[in-house]
């Protein structure tokens, strides 16, 4: 193993690339490994060739993607080593990092590790949702951003949150037709009270104003208050089928597009492991930072969606404070350099957050274990479904460690990322119990594809 | 199922399940899936159903395919190289009770 | 207060196929566990029905062991009967692969050492040379030179072995009720478990390492230490392997297991990444193979040993009603545990041909 890197930066988001800029700029030798071929995490994917190449498509891509741009661009005019398509498959509590590479695994070690793993959308299982023809409004936006890629047919979107509404402007804006938006459950009035707070946020609110108005005066079907989403067909989607008000109805679709907002992606958090804690508001799991989104291990910081979702703006400013910290314990800079930049950004960062709780409130995360059919498959993986689930429950597991071992939810290729959550809420509907006191599962390494060989030839 | 905005300068050739396929350099092997009018990327290796990609950001593994002969790849964080021979993926050979 | 017969500490794969075997005989019983993140070897261990090198050197042991392989069969499929489930149990021999002339050698001598301690009884375990071995296993590596052979050998989803058993314990298995306190009473023992208190003749310490704070509670000491282990499960492959041995297997799911350390660190059970690449520089030597295989898991699971690694059973100093089994063989002995060592507590107790089973076997050997 060579000389340890000051910074290792493990994801190129908005988060990754703002604390690699602002490191970098103050003489820290950092290293960015991005499992992406190029940077941008999800939010600002493709950035650059779409800049280079498809520069028409930043009309309906919108202004907060262009807003990246300069994010981006300060990155790359850093002095941060850049390392697209590298994985990082281990973190050590030691600050041992396994990466793998084009085939080739080996071990580095950093003085400061900064985890800048983002966001993922929160998976949330209804019946048909394995079939192709179902995906996640995130996916297709990916799709959309990174290939320049739109649905051909009618395309059904069901779900909730300003990605969805993003999304739904963006190909309205590239002349996709949609046959539908399901909506499922927004609640405006329980937003209301935190609208003052938000209120320094007019900005996000008057472009979620601007979106809906968008869709609307496009007479794009919206239907409120959706519930019993299910997709049908046999070996792919051939229609969705709802209840509204009572009744159920059923649309003709060769695509449906799931989302129900955006979870910390903590897999890399959890299998160190460090300290988390339950986010009621979020319902999920967060590693437990302090303001400079330092963890409970020594050296290792969280910053960005990974620490709770505060969306880019705010993972950008929390990235450049976790830099900061960085940079001071490694005594770039003084006592007072540090409390004067670490005040400004921290102020940026709180202003960022501010219309965060509205968000939250008005696309609340469903409740669903306790409407979740018996036959409903949580994990994809392994298909195992919610009756087993519950009938491991029954057995008297209280845990997802102990369903895991007895049905393989969460063993499969995903490694639970795709039904953690949802176990958990069936053990606790079934049990009655808070999901901080159900837990999640013991993550193990190597959390990204890693195989036998690449171990075995471990440099 | 997906087509593209627009017509794209550079361009290079995969093969999917043998079968031709031009694509834009630059695109992810998921993305020239949904392109290729057949999204189906593998049959589950427990119940034998059709798979296609779900969340291309590299978390659900679902879009496992083989590409040049090495199996369970992620279609979805994997770019296109010219040649590259790309195969669905049938049901893993189970292992006798 | 809960009044049982027999109370059984501890539920993993000791503890609940000892209350699965008294269960059965009609013993009024409770089997109590800890919750869901405990040490827990029974959900950690690589799943094998083994024979082939158990006991050299102590007799009991290997007669214990083989025992357990022969009741396997019948002792899975009234199980598998009553649970309404497959457990991925095969007994079809397993291997130990050799990868020089001098491995074969050693191996060979070990055999040859085990047969004549066993004698008559019947050992039949035997060396094979590559050529016989890569008939059975076509996929082996060109560095093997050959293997070691037992037809008693097998394995076993233990994940299932343990939620069949917990199916089978119904209402008598207790989770999150870890014991948290033993009085001895007259006529018996009070338990505290949860927010529970059970009563009952007699108790069995059946909790892994966790029988070193339980038999403390009773006043006794045991000679017991983890060793972790390290293991790493693959994706699902096609079949390809139709054998298990120390090291391999590939389970009846398709996913292959790897393993396994053995490292004196305490009660750490994390994972090294040196450790891991011997294991799969190994396995790929084995069975080349493998080297695509994406690996889904790696972690440290604690074995429970006795000093000479045999099992302990015993009863407890004063307490002759309070039964100690610890061992690290659950998987192998589950078997042996429910049809015949519940039998022997339902009839009374410990038999006789047990003593050699007592920890007071290591102050012998301290004092020789």
């Amino acid at each position: 193993m060579s000389e340890p890197i000051d910074l290792a930066i493990i994801g190129a988001g908005p988060a990754g690339m703002a604390a690699a800029a602002l490191a970098a700029g103050h003489g820290l030798d950092v290293v960015v490994y991005d499992e992406n071929q190029a940077p941008g995490g999800q939010i600002y994917r493709g950035f650059e060739a779409v800049a280079a190449d498809r520069a028409a498509d930043l009309d309906f891509l919108g202004d907060s993607y262009r807003a990246g741009l300069a994010i981006a661009h300060a990155f790359r005019a850093s002095r941060a080593r850049y390392q697209p398509s590298t994985s990082v498959w281990l973190i050590q509590k030691d600050r041992t990092i396994g990466i793998s590479h084009a085939g080739r695994a080996r071990m580095v070690e950093a003085r400061r590790i900064l985890i800048a793993t983002g966001a993922m959308e929160r998976p949330v299982p209804i019946p048909g949702w394995t079939l192709p023809g179902v995906m996640t409004v995130g996916a297709a936006q990916t799709a959309l951003k990174a290939a320049g890629l739109v649905p051909r047919g009618p395309v059904v979107l069901g779900g909730k949150g300003p990605l969805l509404y993003q999304l739904a402007a963006q190909y309205l804006g590239a002349g996709v037709t949609i046959a539908a938006i399901l909506e499922t459950g927004a609640r405006p009035l329980a937003a209301l009270p935190h609208l003052v707070q938000a209120w320094w946020r007019t900005d996000y609110l008057e472009k979620g104003l601007a979106l809906l108005r968008q869709i609307k005066n496009a007479g794009v079907t919206i239907i409120k208050n959706v519930s019993g989403l299910r997709a049908i067909g046999d070996g792919k989607l051939d229609a969705v089928e709802y209840r509204c008000g009572g009744t159920v109805q059923r649309i003709a679709a060769p695509l449906l597009l799931l989302h129900e907002g955006v979870i910390a992606n903590v897999q890399l958090t959890m299998a160190i492991p460090a300290a988390h804690r339950w986010d009621e508001a979020q319902r999920c799991w967060h590693p437990v930072v302090d303001e400079y989104g330092d963890t409970d291990l020594e050296g290792i910081a969280v910053a960005g969606d990974g620490a709770g979702i505060g969306g880019a703006e705010a993972a950008a400013s929390m990235g450049r404070l976790a830099a900061l910290a960085a940079v001071h314990a490694l005594g770039k800079i003084s006592d007072g350099e540090f409390r004067e930049i670490g005040y400004d950004l921290q102020r940026e960062r709180r202003r960022y957050l501010a219309g965060r709780p509205f968000l939250d409130a008005l696309y609340p995360p469903p409740a669903v274990a306790a409407a979740l059919a018996d036959d409903t498959l949580v994990c994809r993986c392994e298909e195992v479904s919610a009756g087993e689930i519950r009938r491991a429950v029954a057995l008297g597991c209280t845990g997802p460690n102990q369903t895991k071992s007895f049905t393989r939810a969460g063993m499969g290729p995903c490694q639970g990322r795709m039904c953690g959550l949802t176990v958990a809420e069936v053990i606790a509907d079934r049990l009655d119990r808070p999901m901080a006191e159900v837990g999640y599962y013991r993550i193990r390494p190597p959390i990204k594809p890693l195989t036998v060989g690449e171990l075995a030839g471990l440099e | 199922m997906f087509r593209r905005l627009h017509k794209d300068s550079e361009t290079l050739t995969i093969t999917i399940d043998d079968v031709a396929m031009t694509l834009p350099a630059g695109s992810t092997v998921a993305a020239a899936l949904l392109a290729s009018g057949n999204m189906v990327c593998r049959k589950t290796p427990v119940s034998g159903a059709d798979r296609a990609p779900y969340c291309l950001m590299g978390v659900c593994f679902d879009c496992l395919v083989e590409i040049n002969g090495e199996p369970n790849q992620q279609a979805c964080m994997v770019v296109v190289r010219p040649g590259m021979a790309v195969k669905r993926m049938p049901r893993p050979a189970p292992v006798a009770p | 207060m809960i009044e049982r017969d027999i109370l059984v500490l501890g539920g993993g794969l000791v503890g609940a196929a000892i209350g699965y075997g008294l269960q059965k005989r009609g013993l009024r019983i409770a089997v109590l566990d800890e919750g869901d993140v405990a040490h827990r070897a029974s959900r950690g261990n690589f799943g094998l029905v083994w024979v082939q090198s158990k006991g050299d050197g102590f007799p009991p042991y290997a007669d214990w062991a083989r025992h357990a392989a022969d009741v396997w069969p019948d002792f899975c499929t009234e199980l598998e009967q009553r649970v309404g489930f497959k457990i991925g149990y095969q007994k079809r021999g397993g291997f130990s692969l050799c990868f020089s002339e001098k491995d074969f050698a050693a191996r060979a001598n070990l055999i040859k050492r085990m047969h004549n301690q066993q004698g008559p009884k019947g050992y039949d375990c035997e060396m094979m040379e590559r050529a016989r071995v890569e008939k059975m296993m076509p996929a082996i590596g060109p560095d093997v030179v050959g293997a070691s052979f037992c037809p008693h050998d097998g394995h076993v989803n233990p994940l299932l072995l343990l939620r069949a058993l917990h199916t089978a314990l119904g209402v008598d298995y207790f989770n999150e009720h870890r014991a948290s306190a033993i009085r001895a009473r007259r006529g018996g023992f009070e338990v505290d478990a949860g927010a529970a208190v059970f009563a009952a003749g007699r108790v069995v310490l059946a909790a892994g390492l966790g029988n070193l704070p339980l038999a403390r509670m009773l006043g006794a000491e045991l000679p017991i230490r983890p060793q972790r282990g390290q293991i790493l499960v693959t994706e699902r492959l096609p079949a390809f392997l139709d054998f298990p041995m120390s090291g391999v297997r590939q389970t009846v799911e398709g996913t292959v297991m790897l393993g396994s350390s053995r490292e004196e660190v305490g009660y750490d059970n994390s994972i090294k990444t040196d450790v891991l690449k011997t294991i799969t520089r190994n396995a790929v030597r084995a069975f080349p193979l493998l080297a695509r295989a994406r690996i889904l898991r790696a972690w440290g699971a604690l074995r429970v040993l006795a000093p000479d690694e045999h099992p302990i059973y015993q009863t407890l100093g004063d307490h002759a009603h309070a039964i100690v089994a610890t061992c690290h063989s659950g998987v192998s002995l589950a078997g042996a545990h429910s049809e015949t060592f519940a039998g022997y507590l339902a009839q009374g107790g410990l038999p006789a041909h047990f003593a050699p089973f007592h920890s007071r076997r290591f102050d012998v050997q301290a004092a020789a």
